[in-house]
């Protein structure tokens, strides 16, 4: 097993719920309530020592209980390793901590991924929509369920075919 | 007459010099100025809400989404070969490089091989991309700040290689000549020859454009101690690239993470000191001349061989068995049509463009089209930074910052 995973397994015992690598790629898959305390402990552990924060992405998966999943990428400059961070999160409660405290970047990161999936980010400063208008109202782009043609007026064109894609 | 009272009535203090508490001064209050979207220096439509205090920034909003096309949305229609034109029009002055981070993640979810050929072909074209993306960089910045003729000079010699870039692929700026698992064509001889004409011509063109603004008193003023990051606030925010190297930190991925043909050159990466503009220029116009040395090791280096994995259920076949072959022109018919069968799983890959690391973080759930697409867009990211690195610095200097991070909109908004 890839040693980042091995330490990450030996130091948290509960919270924990997958670890996989695939690629190359170490991806540890923790509960969302852990979700701040295993950042920090990427962010400050000196073994782990994860200062750059790659990117923050967010997967839909319409049929799972739970729908959403909230992924960090981390890269460690001194030590030349990276990791992927994910979360589950239910549509009920779409919430997940945010970690603007530990990396500045993930501010902006993680407003693209409120914008586009709809996923709320406690403690997050400034949480407003970033690509999409302020007053738009017509959901979440990237949710598997928002049409690839466009929602609201759009649907009122008579040039685009009926056919919903 | 409202304006005469407040005159009297209100007092400001000054930390510095208490003795101005006593002197009653103009009445102040913090202006907001929208700049943009409709801005020549905001290199695309970009608007920033700036907080300004006389001419000092104090706080500024950057407002984006303009040029928002849902490219991440329209990835997850098509098939993995059908998204590579789609990636040209992200950065659209260096289409080249994000075939090339594209292909590259793609061929990691894949585990695909790519020819020894491709690999020195697809180095060759980016490093003449990174030129290209550079001369378009200093042009821009040049011009932002009122050095008018240097962006003459830069575009006189991008026009060579974008008719170069016509001749090997029939396009100057939408390219699309990468291919997953290896390139479109080879070079021609021409093409060659051509290349190894400019590579004796340029360098000493470089030292030209560096002769317009080395001593230039304005030039110097407006980029040296402007826009200053430290870098560990560099780090944090997850800056990359050149932006990120002025800070002293020699974060490369083509050194840290070596990919393609870059193990085999020798070539260095400079750093700068101070995190300042004028660094951040330094290291472009010196990784002009890495380039030049990069292309010209590849050429000499590169051996015959093919310039395209042959594995039939994933690489396309060349076009011109397409139009005599049958099996071929099925081949070509059902890829496109269908796509792949990529397998289940999740990766990311990065690749060091001119502007800094370019990502595509790809989720599959078997079958022909990606589950999910994120692109890690450096122009985004640095745009993060924005607030924090003009605090403090005058409105002019916002347009300086613009072109410091060498920002393409149609990336940042995707």
């Amino acid at each position: 097993m890839h040693p980042l995973l091995q330490r990450i397994q030996q130091t948290f015992s509960v919270g924990v719920t997958g670890l996989a690598e695939w690629r190359g790629d170490a991806a540890v898959t923790v509960t969302r309530d852990k979700l701040h305390e295993v950042a920090q402990f990427l962010r400050n552990d000196p073994g782990m020592d994860f200062d750059y924060i790659v990117h923050v992405s967010s997967v839909d998966w319409p049929d799972d209980e739970e729908r959403f999943e909230v992924v960090w990428e981390f890269y460690s400059i001194r030590k030349r390793h990276r990791i992927r961070l994910k979360t589950r999160v239910p549509e009920s409660d779409c919430v997940v901590d945010s970690l603007t405290d530990l990396w500045k970047g993930a501010d902006f990161m993680e407003r693209e991924v409120f914008d586009m999936m709809g996923i709320r980010f406690r403690n997050h400063p400034d949480l407003r929509r970033i690509l999409m208008p302020d007053d738009y109202t017509e959901g979440y782009p990237l949710r598997k369920d928002f049409p690839l043609r466009g929602k609201g007026w759009r649907d009122t064109f008579d040039f685009l075919d009926e056919v919903p894609r | 007459m409202a304006f005469e009272d407040q005159r009297t009535t209100v007092y400001k203090v000054n930390p510095e010099h208490p003795e101005s508490e006593t002197l009653p001064t103009l009445r102040t209050e913090e202006l907001l100025l929208n700049m943009g979207p409709q801005h020549p220096s905001t290199h695309g439509v970009l608007k920033v809400i700036l907080e300004l205090e006389g001419e000092r920034l104090v706080k500024s909003t950057p407002v984006m989404g303009y040029l928002h096309r849902g490219v991440e949305k329209l990835a997850e229609d098509g098939t993995y070969h059908q998204f590579i034109p789609h990636t040209d029009r992200l950065d659209y002055v260096c289409a080249m490089y994000n075939n090339f981070a594209y292909c590259r993640a793609v061929e990691k979810l894949l585990n695909l091989q790519v020819p020894e050929r491709a690999e020195y072909l697809r180095t060759i074209v980016a490093e003449v991309q990174r030129i290209i993306g550079h001369q378009f960089w200093l042009s821009a910045q040049a011009l932002d700040i009122g050095a008018m003729t240097v962006f003459f000079y830069c575009f006189r010699d991008r026009e060579i290689l974008l008719d170069w870039f016509d001749e090997l692929c029939g396009a100057r700026l939408t390219t699309s000549w990468y291919r997953i698992g290896g390139v479109e064509r080879d070079l021609t001889p021409s093409l060659i020859d051509k290349l190894n004409q400019f590579l004796d011509y340029f360098p000493p063109k470089i030292d030209e454009y560096q002769v317009f603004l080395e001593k230039n008193r304005i030039w110097l003023g407006r980029t040296k101690g402007v826009a200053v990051i430290s870098a560990e606030d560099a780090v944090s925010f997850g800056l990359s690239g050149p932006v990120l190297r002025g800070s002293g930190v020699d974060y490369d991925l083509r050194k840290y993470e070596p990919y393609s043909a870059y193990p085999k050159c020798e070539f260095s990466v400079p750093v700068g000191k101070n995190g300042d503009t004028y660094d951040r220029y330094w290291i472009r116009v010196m990784e002009l001349y890495e380039s030049v040395k990069i292309i010209r090791q590849c050429l000499e280096q590169m051996q015959e061989g093919p310039v395209m994995a042959d594995v039939p259920s994933v690489t396309l076949p060349p076009k011109e068995r397409v139009f005599t072959n049958l099996e071929a022109m099925i081949q070509q018919f059902k890829l496109f049509s269908q796509g792949f069968d990529a397998p289940p799983g999740e990766v990311y890959c990065g690749t060091e463009a001119h502007k800094g690391e370019l990502g595509f973080y790809i989720v599959s759930t078997g079958g022909g089209k990606p589950y999910r697409l994120k692109i890690r867009a450096p122009s985004f990211i640095h745009m993060g930074a924005f607030d924090h690195m003009a605090r403090g610095y005058m409105i002019s200097d916002a347009c300086t910052i613009f072109g410091t991070y060498d920002i393409v909109m149609g990336e940042c908004d995707r």
